[in-house]
């Protein structure tokens, strides 16, 4: 009797819906959160408190339920950026108790759950800070330097008429997956918002690596990391210092050797080319 | 000539040259701990008064002279320049900011560093380099050298700068070793590896030769 007594409290254990729904697991949080009218007024930290937060519940489900208390108190709910809530669209801006979408590592906001915290916690939610990426609103920044960027030189140029079949052109494994690893980036500005200078080099990288490696991205390879230098330059994002914080924060793990193949694709580009 | 300046007017420009700098520093410190630490044999500075002369005359070595010097005040320029524009790409601040979940401070603090470095390199040349090239102290035969380096480092004041002065350092090589090699594009799974070991032992072991000096000297373990 009491090893059956036993076995059910340890499977009552295991099952975390029915632990929480006997002891109501949900938690009070403390938000101090940057809100600002528009790019030109002076924002400032707001508390907030928001009760009854499921552990299950995502940042981001946590703003929504704050922002409907607000909603409801006739208040103006606080703006921030979101689209595909599954780390995919590089969204969700946020800095959360001084790091880029929060404590876990390769993760965005919109998959940080609340259960990363604790019951009673404060959190500090910022907007990136940098010159290039002027706040709109609250936690939203304009990060259209970004879309310069890949207009200066993120993409190649195809000839229309028919697609040629794909297995004309060979390209190595190994400049397959690292190409491939590069083009995972979503263009999030982790990397940005966490670097100390602001620099913008590892998400410039990954887009000069991702076509650099491939045959197709080859002719245009010189006047592409020069354009997108010269854009990434004149967009006010600062210099690269190798610190290592963005690919520590980076939510898909872009590496560090893509900055390296940018240099020395910089390099060859004016050394080689005659590019002016 | 224009592209090349315009090279290094850019981001990637600047630190190309910070980095290219910053390699033939180290190789500087290489040679000058090499030649100082001929003062370990204590044979009274028999033998590093004899290799501070031939530096000092040999016409090979002044003329590279003329380059540290030009190597030193590019690097310095050009870490006071990407310092101040980095810190303009961020004009305000977070309230609460968790660098050391991401990096290292001494990665941060290069600009701090440097300009310690710098602050001491000031007094270290007025120490020994004034006085051997524009004095007739050592010329004349009135002083070695060696005697100059016993008077320096008498007072404890001086050799706790110099051994300040070596922490900075072994920070600032800490990371600018390896990531001298990134800026250059020298990033590779199989080397990668080597020279990061290869720039923790570079910036523990030179820095603590030179810091032994000061410390040796003032304690009389060097006569
Ligand atoms: C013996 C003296 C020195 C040596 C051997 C040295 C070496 C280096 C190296 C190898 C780097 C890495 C370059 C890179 O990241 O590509 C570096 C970076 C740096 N150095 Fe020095 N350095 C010295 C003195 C100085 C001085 C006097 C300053 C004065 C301002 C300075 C300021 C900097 C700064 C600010 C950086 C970081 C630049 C950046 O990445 O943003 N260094 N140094
Ligand atoms: S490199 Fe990483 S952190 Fe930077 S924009 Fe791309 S996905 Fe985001
Ligand atoms: S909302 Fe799309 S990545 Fe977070």
């Amino acid at each position: 009797m009491k090893i059956l007594k036993l076995h059910k409290e340890v499977i009552s254990n295991l099952n975390p819906q029915k632990k929480r729904n006997s002891m109501s697991g949900n938690m009070n949080i403390k938000l101090k959160v940057w809100r600002q009218k528009n790019s030109n007024s002076k924002g400032e930290l707001v508390n907030y408190k928001v009760s009854e937060v499921s552990p299950d519940m995502s940042f981001l489900e946590m703003f929504d339920m704050l922002n409907e208390t607000l909603i409801n108190e006739k208040k103006e709910p606080i703006a921030f950026d979101h689209d595909c809530r599954e780390g995919i669209c590089g969204m969700c801006s946020m800095f959360i108790n001084g790091r880029p979408h929060g404590p876990n590592d390769a993760v965005t906001t919109c998959q940080l759950h609340m259960r990363s915290f604790k019951d009673g916690d404060t959190i500090v939610v910022e907007p990136w800070r940098a010159s290039a990426f002027p706040i709109l609103k609250d936690l939203i920044v304009d990060r259209s330097s970004f879309d310069r960027i890949i207009s200066a030189g993120g993409f190649i140029s195809v000839n229309t008429g028919n697609a040629q079949d794909a297995n004309c052109l060979p390209i190595g494994k190994n400049e397959a997956d690292e190409s491939f690893a590069a083009a995972a980036c979503i263009g999030c500005g982790a990397c940005v918002a966490a670097c100390k200078n602001s620099s913008a080099m590892l998400f410039v990288s990954a887009k000069v690596s991702q076509l650099a490696l491939l045959p197709q991205g080859k002719p245009e390879r010189h006047q592409r990391v020069l354009n997108m230098v010269a854009q990434m330059d004149s967009e006010g994002f600062g210099a690269c210092t190798n610190t290592g914080a963005c690919e520590a924060e980076c939510p898909k793990e872009i590496s560090l050797s893509n900055i390296a193949r940018m240099n020395r694709e910089y390099l060859s580009a004016k050394l080689c080319s005659e590019i002016e | 000539m224009n592209w090349i300046l315009k090279m290094f007017q850019s981001s990637l420009g600047q630190k190309l040259l910070m980095a290219l700098t910053g390699l033939f520093l180290i190789s500087f410190l290489l040679v000058h701990c090499g030649i100082n630490a001929l003062i370990f044999f204590n044979d009274g500075g028999e033998m590093f008064n004899k290799g501070a002369e031939f530096m000092g005359t040999n016409f090979l070595i002044r003329a590279v002279e003329i380059f540290l010097f030009a190597g030193i005040i590019l690097h310095a320029v050009q870490g006071f320049s990407l310092t101040f524009k980095n810190q303009k790409a961020r004009p305000i601040k977070y309230a609460v900011n968790n660098g050391n979940a991401n990096s290292k401070w001494y990665s941060r603090s290069m600009g701090l560093l440097g300009t310690l470095l710098l602050m001491f390199l000031i007094i270290h040349l007025r120490h020994f380099w004034v006085v051997s090239r524009f004095t007739d102290e050592i010329t004349s035969g009135k002083e070695t050298l060696f005697n100059e380096m016993k008077e320096v480092f008498e007072n404890p004041w001086v050799v706790f700068i110099y051994v300040l002065a070596m922490i900075s350092l072994a920070y600032h090589l800490l990371h600018g070793f390896q990531s001298s090699f990134q800026t250059l594009g020298l990033n590779h799974k199989r080397y990668t590896p080597i020279i990061r070991v290869l720039g923790i032992c570079f910036s523990i072991v030179i820095p603590t030769i030179f810091a032994l000096m000061p410390i040796a000297i003032h304690f009389d373990f060097i006569k």
